[in-house]
C-alpha cells in the first residue's frame, strides 16, 4: 500500500516537473553564435573524448575573452552521447533548434556521423567531421553539408604508410612485407581499409586484417595471431579503451612498439600514460596538430581562461593531443562563422546555412593561423565547393616514455591516389540515393 | 462510478467475445487511437516526434513481439536484437536489390526473413528450457552480429559496413517529415497490436499460455509443443523483424550492426519484464519506461541542479541518469513484480469501486 502511495506521488511530481521544464529552457539570448557539443564524457571512449570536449569548450571561452566573433559571443551547450548512435541522434534533435539555431555539429563519432549525414541536408545544418566520419564526404559536390576538414581516415592511412615506406627506404622496398591492421570492428575501423588495400595492391605488400570487437578490452586472441604471424608492422585504428589494451597486449606477446603505428585517433596521452615507459617507441600519425603545450593558443587559454578559474578540465591536460583536437575543431567552427560574417552581415550571428558557405569558402593562411595562436601547430587550410577537406598534411609523433616527440617531417597524402577513391565512393553513394552532383549555380563564391 | 459494466447486456456470443467486451474499455481504446492519430500530430513538435515518439512507437512494436514469445509462450529469448537486425538488413536488401519494390513490401519481407531465422533459432527451445534457452538464443545474437559485419553481400558491399536508405514513399506519399514518419510507424504498431491482441485471445494464444504455465500438462491435454513453440517464435520474430526494419528505415536512416547489438536484446527483454509479461498494454508501458525515462532524466537533472543553484557537469548528469534509472527499475520491480501492466489493472479494479470502496 505504502509503495503505491509513493509511486502515485512520484508520478505526479514527474508530470509537474515536465510542465515547468518545458517553460524554463527558453532563456532568450540574442546575438550569440550557438555551437552545440556532442560529448563522450562517459562510456567506452570517455578517457579520450573528455579531453576533446574540454578543449572545444575552453577555446570557445577564449574566443569570448578575445571579444567574440566580431563582437558576437559564442555559446556552447553540451549533450552526452556516450558514443551511442541513438543517443547522439537524440542530442542532435535536442540541440539543433536551441539558442537561435545550431551553427555546426561535430559529433566525434563515426556512427553518429553516418546517421546525421542523412538528416542534416533537410535541416540545413553543416557538420564538421575532422578526421572521422565518411571519407568520401570530402567530395563537396555530393556531400554539400559535410566537412571532413583537415583530413579523413584515408589521409591518415596514406600518410602512415608513407612514413613506414620512408623508414624502409622507399615504396619499392615494401614489396612482400606484411602489415597487420588492428581495427575497431565498426564503420569507424572499416573506413580505413580501402586505402590500405589500394596501397597494398599498388606496392605489393600483404595485409593481415585483425578486427577488434568494441569496446576492445579483450584482445588476447588477436595478439596471439600477431605473435604467430609476426607481421613487419602493425597499424592500429582504435579508439578509447581499445588502444591502451592493444599496447599492453603487444607488450605481453613481445611485439616491438617501434613497429606499431596508430592512426589519428590511436595515439594520445590517455592511451599511453598508464603504460608509460613500456610503450616507448610507439608512434601515431597526426593530421596537422599534435601535443602543443608550447603554442601561443595554449598560453592564451591558460592566462585568459584557466587563470580566471573558468577552465572546464584539469589544467595539466591543456595542450595535450586530444585537448588540442578540441581546440582545433572549435577554431575551425569559429573561423567558418567568421568567414560567413564577412560575406553576410559583420557583427551579427550567422545562420547555419550562411555558416555552411563559410566552411566551404574557408581560407586560413599561415598568417591567419599565426595570429590566432596556431603558429607551428597547423598549416594553411583552404576549402572549395568540390574539396571539403582543405588540407592533407600530417606528421608522425613517437612516445618517448613520458611525452610525444615529432618523428617525421610534414607528409602530404597522395591526392592523385585518394581523390579518385573519394570520387568513386561518393558517386556510389549518390547513385544509391539517386542524387546528382551540385550545379555551378549552387556553388557561389 | 463511470467504469462499470452494469447494464451492458450481451445477447450474442459475438458481443461477448469481442476484444474489449466492456463498453468503456472499447471507447477508451478508440479514443486513445484517435488521439494518437489525430491530435498528437498537432500537439507535438519536431523534437518530440524524432527523439521520443518515433522510437517509442517502434520499440513498442518490438516489445509486443518479444512479449508474445517471452510473456505469452514463456520462452526466454536474448536474440531479439538479432531478429531486429535480420528484419532491417533483409528489408534493406529487398529494397535496394529489387527495383521498384514498394516500401511496405520491403518492410514485410524483412519481417518474413526474421521469421525464418526466428524459427531456426527457435528449434533448440524444443529441447532446452528457461535459462538454458536464453543462452541458446544468445547464439542468434552473436551469429547475426558476425554475419552482418562480415558478409559483404548483406551490406551491398559498402566499404564501411554501414548502409543507408532514403526517399521512402508509400503509394506516392513521400514519408519525409517527422509527422509523416510518426503516422507511418503508428499505423504499423496499431495494426500489429490489434492483431497480436486478437491472436493471444484465440486458440493459438491459449496454446502458448498453456505451454508457458506447464508444458508437460499442455502436452497431455493434446497441445503439440513443437507447433506451439515454433509458432510463437515465428509470430514473435516476424513482428520484431518489422520493428527492426522500421527502426532502421524510418528512425535511423543509416545504420550499422551495432544498432542491433546485445544491448538492444537486453533492452527489449527489460521492457517486457518491467512493462508486464503477458500483456500487450504492458509492452507500451515498458517501452515508454525504457525509452522516455532516460531522456527525461537527462533533461530534468540540469534543471533540478539550477533550482538549487548548482551547475551539473555533463558527465555527472549522465552518471546520475544511470543511477536513478537503475534505482527506479529495482524499485518498480519490488513495488510491483508483475510489471506496470499489473499496476494498470489494479487501477482499473479500483475504478470499478470508485468513489465508494467498501
Amino acid at each position: 500500500m505504502k509503495f503505491r502511495q509513493i509511486s502515485v506521488r512520484v508520478a505526479l511530481a514527474a508530470v509537474a516537473l515536465t510542465g515547468v521544464l518545458s517553460t524554463s529552457v527558453a532563456i532568450a539570448q540574442d546575438k550569440v553564435q550557438f555551437f552545440p557539443s556532442l560529448t563522450g564524457r562517459t562510456g567506452p571512449v570517455a578517457p579520450n573524448a573528455t579531453q576533446f570536449a574540454n578543449g572545444y569548450a575552453d577555446y570557445m571561452k577564449l574566443v569570448n575573452a578575445r571579444g567574440g566573433i566580431n563582437g558576437v559571443m559564442t555559446l556552447v551547450e553540451e549533450c552526452e552521447t556516450a558514443y551511442a548512435t541513438d543517443r547522439g541522434v537524440e542530442c542532435y534533435e535536442r540541440l539543433k533548434g536551441r539558442h537561435g539555431g545550431a551553427t555546426v555539429f561535430q559529433p566525434l563519432s563515426t556512427g553518429i556521423t553516418f546517421a546525421l549525414t542523412e538528416k542534416i541536408p533537410a535541416d540545413k545544418i553543416p557538420m564538421i567531421t575532422s578526421g572521422y566520419g565518411r571519407s568520401d564526404s570530402a567530395d563537396g559536390d555530393i556531400f554539400k553539408w559535410n566537412f571532413p576538414l583537415i583530413g579523413h581516415y584515408w589521409v591518415a592511412g596514406d600518410t602512415v604508410l608513407q612514413h613506414i615506406a620512408n623508414k624502409e627506404g622507399g615504396w619499392d622496398k615494401m614489396k612482400g612485407k606484411k602489415i597487420a591492421v588492428g581495427y575497431h570492428d565498426s564503420p569507424f575501423g572499416k573506413e580505413l581499409l580501402p586505402i590500405m588495400e589500394e596501397r597494398a595492391k599498388k606496392h605489393g605488400f600483404q595485409l593481415q586484417l585483425l578486427p577488434i570487437p568494441a569496446p576492445g578490452v579483450e584482445q588476447k586472441a588477436i595478439w596471439l595471431q600477431v605473435r604467430q604471424q609476426r607481421p613487419d608492422y602493425v597499424v592500429l585504428q582504435t579508439w578509447g579503451v581499445m588502444t591502451p589494451t592493444a599496447i599492453r597486449e603487444a607488450i605481453a606477446v613481445g611485439y616491438p612498439r617501434e613497429k606499431m603505428f596508430g592512426t589519428w585517433w590511436s595515439g594520445a596521452e590517455p592511451d599511453l600514460k598508464d603504460v608509460g615507459a613500456a610503450a616507448k617507441g610507439y608512434s601515431a600519425v597526426m593530421m596537422q596538430h599534435g601535443a602543443e603545450p608550447q603554442s601561443d593558443v595554449v598560453k592564451q587559454i591558460l592566462s585568459m581562461v584557466y587563470d580566471k578559474n573558468q577552465g572546464v578540465g584539469p589544467r595539466n591536460e591543456v595542450g595535450q593531443v586530444l585537448y588540442m583536437r578540441g581546440v582545433v575543431g572549435a577554431m575551425l567552427a569559429v573561423e567558418g562563422a567568421r568567414t560567413a560574417q564577412v560575406k553576410f552581415a559583420k557583427g551579427k550571428p550567422v545562420t547555419s546555412e550562411q555558416a555552411r558557405w563559410g566552411y566551404e569558402n574557408l581560407n586560413l593562411t599561415q598568417a591567419d593561423l599565426d595570429a590566432l595562436g596556431f603558429k607551428g601547430v597547423m598549416r594553411p587550410v583552404a576549402t572549395t565547393c568540390s574539396d571539403h577537406m582543405g588540407s592533407a598534411w600530417a606528421r608522425v609523433h613517437t612516445w618517448d616514455g613520458a611525452k610525444f616527440v615529432w618523428a617525421s617531417d610534414w607528409l602530404q597524402a597522395d591526392k592523385g591516389l585518394i581523390n579518385p577513391m573519394v570520387k568513386a565512393s561518393a558517386e556510389k553513394y549518390a547513385a544509391e540515393k539517386k542524387m546528382s552532383r551540385r550545379t555551378k549555380e549552387d556553388c557561389q563564391p | 462510478m463511470f467504469y462499470r459494466e452494469n447494464g451492458q447486456f450481451k445477447i450474442a456470443y459475438r458481443a461477448d467475445q469481442q476484444i474489449f467486451p466492456i463498453a468503456q474499455d472499447r471507447w477508451a481504446v478508440l479514443a486513445l487511437i484517435a488521439f494518437a492519430f489525430l491530435a498528437v500530430p498537432f500537439l507535438a513538435d519536431g523534437y518530440l516526434f524524432r527523439a521520443i515518439l518515433i522510437p517509442f512507437v517502434i520499440l513498442s512494436l518490438a516489445a509486443i513481439g518479444v512479449n508474445i514469445l517471452v510473456g505469452y509462450c514463456g520462452q526466454i529469448s536474448l536474440g531479439s536484437g538479432a531478429f531486429m537486425a535480420v528484419g532491417a538488413y533483409m528489408a534493406y536488401n529487398v529494397f535496394v536489390r529489387i527495383d521498384g519494390v514498394p516500401l511496405i513490401l520491403a518492410l514485410l519481407a524483412g519481417g518474413f526473413f526474421a521469421m525464418l531465422v526466428g524459427i531456426v533459432f527457435g528449434v533448440p527451445s524444443l529441447r532446452v528450457k528457461g535459462l538454458y534457452l536464453a543462452v541458446a538464443t544468445l547464439a542468434a545474437q552473436f551469429f547475426c552480429d558476425w554475419a552482418f559485419s562480415r558478409i559483404n553481400w548483406f551490406t551491398n558491399n559498402s566499404s564501411s559496413g554501414s548502409v543507408a536508405v532514403s526517399n521512402l514513399s508509400f503509394l506516392g506519399w513521400q514519408i519525409d517529415t517527422p509527422v509523416e514518419k510518426y503516422l507511418f510507424c503508428l499505423t504499423f504498431t496499431a495494426v500489429f497490436a490489434l492483431l497480436a491482441k486478437n491472436l493471444v485471445r484465440g486458440a493459438i494464444g491459449r496454446e502458448w499460455m498453456a505451454i508457458r504455465d506447464m508444458d508437460v500438462a499442455a502436452a497431455v491435454i493434446g497441445i503439440r509443443p513443437m507447433y506451439a513453440k515454433l509458432s510463437a517464435f515465428a509470430v514473435s520474430s516476424f513482428i520484431i523483424g518489422v520493428a527492426g526494419a522500421l527502426w532502421a528505415f524510418v528512425h535511423l536512416g543509416s545504420w550499422e550492426p551495432a544498432a542491433f547489438s546485445i544491448d538492444r536484446s537486453f533492452q527489449l527483454l527489460f521492457m517486457v519484464i518491467i512493462g508486464g509479461m503477458g500483456s500487450i498494454m504492458g509492452s507500451f508501458f515498458g517501452a515508454a519506461f525504457i525509452v522516455v525515462l532516460p531522456i527525461f532524466l537527462n533533461q530534468a537533472l540540469p534543471w533540478v541542479g539550477s533550482l538549487v543553484g548548482a551547475t551539473v557537469s555533463t558527465a555527472m548528469i549522465s552518471h546520475a541518469e544511470y543511477m536513478i534509472f537503475g534505482g527506479l527499475i529495482v524499485w518498480f520491480l519490488i513495488a510491483e513484480p508483475h510489471g506496470l501492466a499489473k499496476l494498470w489493472s489494479i487501477g482499473k479494479q479500483k475504478m470499478r469501486l470508485w468513489p465508494f470502496p467498501h
